[in-house]
């Protein structure tokens, strides 16, 4: 990274840690909500970007890992910090039973999308009918208080879950960029580039696609557990639904796929003017359904159309932000 | 005993018999020459060496050990490079990084797979575009970018397929130079296809003819050139007018 | 449980699952042909069935005849879609098309939810209120002749591609892009009528199916998923695959809702997505890839 780079960054760091100080609650919500998606578009990006595997299925993650982390606190009392590990348990467990069933079989491509959708659907409807769960009617996890912050329950104000986030979404960065400089890394991306001619250099694609598989998904259970405690409801309906799988891509897609600073430019990016098109839209007085989602769906058309890489790439050439000093 | 050896290789494809009762073996640290007009079975050939393919009877032993039935990565573990007759560059990865991938396979990390890469890099003449993205290179880079990322696997054999093809007979004698050179400084064994006699007679020290999947003639370029089957099957039979 | 009831389940799902079968025949044809993952599929089908609700509303017509003016202007506007959105998108890798369609989905899906509003609508004729009788075996009138008119359309879209020399060439552009082209075929154009086909297929069928249950915009994600299963179930490129998928799907759903839940009833076809997907990926009459 330039020193360009490299400075843009730390204001960048500086600026999200002392957020809160300036901001107010309604600014940090959207805040939290732009690392949320943030954090899952990097954890996507782990499978899409780097081993070229196109998911749209990980609503499944999400959604698992708060019913589990949710569950274990609602029926046993058992905070966060313990059902995180059961949740990610789960996830992992079923990120390497799809991957083993699409990798074995090999399938891949759009048929390989089509079996991530079919698992999280196939999920959905089936949590619809747990009861034991909440089943339709949703599961509630209540709320004591909201002053103090209970960092072990993850009870507390917005500025402890909009730490949290930030934490999360640091630390996916931070791994990524690491992997991206691995072993791990360059064979992800040969194997996205050309799967067969990576065989020729003796990768072992099957090995490589499940572990970026696995740790896409045991990645998106923090998510997940993060999202239970953070909304406190959680509906069959919503969680698992195809559009939070949409809602996940959205961010890497827009801001470019493969990259480190995709996923966050993008869920910015994207939350902000989604955010500011429904204030502008309410000042007028019009209050209709839907439009957020037509505006999502005409930013991802345009981007698919005229940025196919996305706005990372050409928006860090314009700034000067490639190369080495 | 030959480094490989190819024994009685048999390979259909839904009724068409590519490759039929092929054997030959190719000698520790030499370079042998497969050549036959097109839809010969050459490829498959590689392909079967490669793993790639399955072979329907036959064996193949690389080094004393079978390797018929292993995959792709596995072979290439065993020792055996290969390059594609489409050139197949990681378009999006640097001609460093495309390098890197392959020297991987025998580097403890990425450090010394970097170390080895550029090596290799100098030693084919595409250091000074070692950051540039691999789609942006001209084919006869992207030929020796195929050839470099190959050698990074430390193999003792290498496959190339039609390396020379869409080279002007300057690259190619360049290329020709460079293998000359591994072959004989570093003892590299080599099994090249080719259609561009030019290379074939300045490097193969031995040479397989295929026709129609089967090996109709072998041995010393001199002799190759000479025999009547080989020339029937590149220029027809004669007429009778 | 009388084996009366569990017949005219099953005949019931037979007729709805030819018109699932119509709708997932156009995508066949799309994604057979032109190779494009069309996830706006269900979409375009919800659409269909908006329109006839608005044309029976406004002017009283009944989806039979319906059906002319919108499949008509389904055939246009697929064939523009292709030509100006997607064609140039044939040659780039598989997510970029895939993204692209999505976002047209969720630009229909959200589009219908600001015109329309949450709320389910439907249509009303009288013939969906009877049925014939045969026995104990019953039929409802409008599902009759709902799926004669599918079976109609794709014998109609059979014919096409069997006889006709158009029909001939897109054949031959989907068995050998490449080939086509050398052989001189304007493959951009075949694509643009196979697209306008494909999208007429699914108007037809959601004209048909708007008599057989209620329209709301959030029927357009499932419906595409219930297309994209039919076909991988019934065989990519068979068209007789995807009438014989649809009508599996027809059958299994209605018999999943009579013995489980109604409910539950998607679960089942979701698994067998995954299991033909993973045990025989070329569906019951697809050609082995």
């Amino acid at each position: 990274m330039n020193r360009r780079a490299a400075v843009l960054l730390a204001m960048l760091a500086a600026a999200l840690i002392l957020l809160p100080a300036v901001a107010n609650s309604y600014v940090l919500s959207v805040a939290t909500l732009i690392l949320f998606f943030a954090y899952t578009g990097q954890a996507w990006n782990v499978m899409m970007g780097f081993a070229g595997q196109l998911s749209l299925g990980h609503s499944l993650y999400v959604g698992v890992a708060a019913y589990a982390a949710a569950g274990l606190f609602f029926h046993f009392g058992i905070g966060p910090w313990a059902g995180v590990w059961l949740a990610m348990l789960l996830c992992t467990a079923l990120g390497a039973v799809i991957g083993f069933l699409a990798f074995r079989f090999g399938i891949s491509g759009v048929y390989f999308a089509l079996l991530t959708i079919a698992f999280a659907e196939f999920t959905r409807i089936g949590f619809d009918h747990i009861d034991w769960l909440g089943g339709p009617g949703g599961l509630f996890i209540k709320v004591e208080q909201r002053e103090h912050m209970d960092l072990l329950d993850l009870r507390g104000p917005p500025q402890m879950f909009y730490y949290v986030m930030l934490a999360l979404t640091a630390g996916a960065f931070a791994l990524c960029a690491w992997l991206l400089r691995s072993r791990a890394g360059y064979y992800w991306q040969a194997i996205r580039e050309d799967e067969q001619a990576a065989q020729a250099l003796g990768i072992n694609t099957f090995r490589w696609k499940m572990l970026a598989m696995v740790l896409s998904s045991a990645l998106t259970a923090l998510a997940g557990v993060f999202f239970a405690f953070y909304y406190n409801n959680l509906f069959p309906e919503q969680i698992f639904h195809i559009s939070r799988s949409i809602e996940i891509i959205l961010g890497p897609v827009i801001g470019g796929v493969g990259t480190l600073f995709g996923p966050i430019l993008g869920a910015a990016v994207l939350t902000i003017l989604a955010d500011s098109i429904t204030e502008l839209l309410a000042a007028l007085g019009i209050e209709i359904p839907g439009v957020k989602q037509v505006f999502y769906g005409v930013v991802l058309l345009a981007v698919v159309m005229f940025l196919p890489h996305g706005i990372w790439p050409t928006l860090a050439r314009k700034l000067g932000l490639e190369g080495r000093d | 005993m030959a480094l490989l050896e190819v024994e009685k290789v048999c390979k259909s494809f839904r009724g068409l018999r590519a490759v039929v009762d092929a054997s030959f073996g190719v000698a520790e640290g030499s370079i042998v020459g497969l050549i036959g007009p097109n839809g010969a079975g050459k490829t498959t050939i590689f392909n079967v060496v490669a793993g790639v393919l399955v072979p329907d009877s036959g064996e193949i032993r690389f080094g004393g050990r079978r390797i018929d039935g292993l995959r792709p990565d596995q072979v290439c573990a065993a020792g055996i490079g290969r390059t594609f007759q489409l050139v197949r560059p990681f378009a999006g990865l640097s001609v460093l990084d495309n390098v890197i991938v392959g020297a991987l396979k025998r580097a403890a990390g990425v450090p010394e797979a970097r170390r080895h890469a550029l090596e290799i890099l100098e030693k084919l003449g595409l250091g000074a575009r070692r950051d540039l993205p691999a789609a942006a290179l001209t084919l006869p880079d992207r030929k020796r970018l195929e050839v470099a990322r190959a050698l990074a696997t430390r193999p003792r054999l290498l496959l190339l397929d039609e390396v020379m093809a869409g080279l002007r007979p300057t690259e190619c004698d360049q290329m020709v130079e460079v293998f000359r050179e591994i072959n004989r400084r570093e003892g590299l064994t080599i099994l090249l296809i080719e259609h561009v006699m030019r290379a074939v007679m300045a490097l193969a020290q031995h040479i397989v003819v295929l026709h129609h999947g089967e090996i109709i003639a072998r041995g010393t370029p001199e002799k190759v050139v000479r025999d009547p089957a080989v020339l029937e099957c590149y220029l027809g039979e004669e007429t009778e007018v | 449980m009388p084996i009366e009831l569990v017949v005219n389940v099953v005949i019931a799902g037979v007729l709805t699952g030819l018109v699932y079968g119509l709708m997932a025949l156009g995508l066949s044809v799309i994604f057979g042909v032109v190779r494009v993952v069309n996830f706006a599929h269900g979409e375009m089908m919800t659409i269909a069935m908006y329109a006839t609700v608005v044309l029976f509303a406004a002017l009283q017509l009944d989806p039979f005849l319906a059906v002319v003016p919108v499949a008509g202007l389904f055939f246009v506007f697929g064939t523009l879609l292709q030509a100006g959105v997607i064609n140039p998108f044939i040659t780039r890798p598989e997510h970029s098309q895939f993204m692209l369609l999505v976002a047209v989905a969720i630009i229909m899906v959200n589009g219908l939810l600001m015109v329309f509003g949450p709320d389910a609508r439907n249509v009303q004729v009288d013939y969906q209120l009877e049925s014939y009788a045969i026995g104990p075996i019953l039929l409802d009138k409008a599902r009759l002749y709902a799926s004669a008119a599918a079976v109609a359309a794709s014998a109609a879209l059979f014919a096409f591609f069997k006889f006709t020399r158009a029909g001939k060439a897109i054949r031959a552009c989907a068995d050998n892009y490449l080939g086509a082209k050398v052989v001189g075929l304007d493959v951009k154009r075949y694509y643009a009528l196979t697209f306008g086909l494909g999208s007429a297929c699914v108007a037809v069928a959601g004209c048909m199916m708007i008599l057989l249950v209620d329209v709301s915009p959030v029927l357009g994600p499932a419906y595409t998923l219930l297309a994209f299963v039919i076909v991988i179930v019934g065989g990519l490129g068979s068209m007789g695959g995807a009438l014989l998928g649809g009508v599996l799907i027809g059958v299994s759903e209605a018999l999943a809702g009579l013995f489980i839940t109604p409910s539950a009833k998607s679960m089942f076809s979701f698994a067998l997505l995954i299991l033909v997907l993973l045990l025989r990926p070329q569906g019951l009459l697809g050609r082995k890839p």
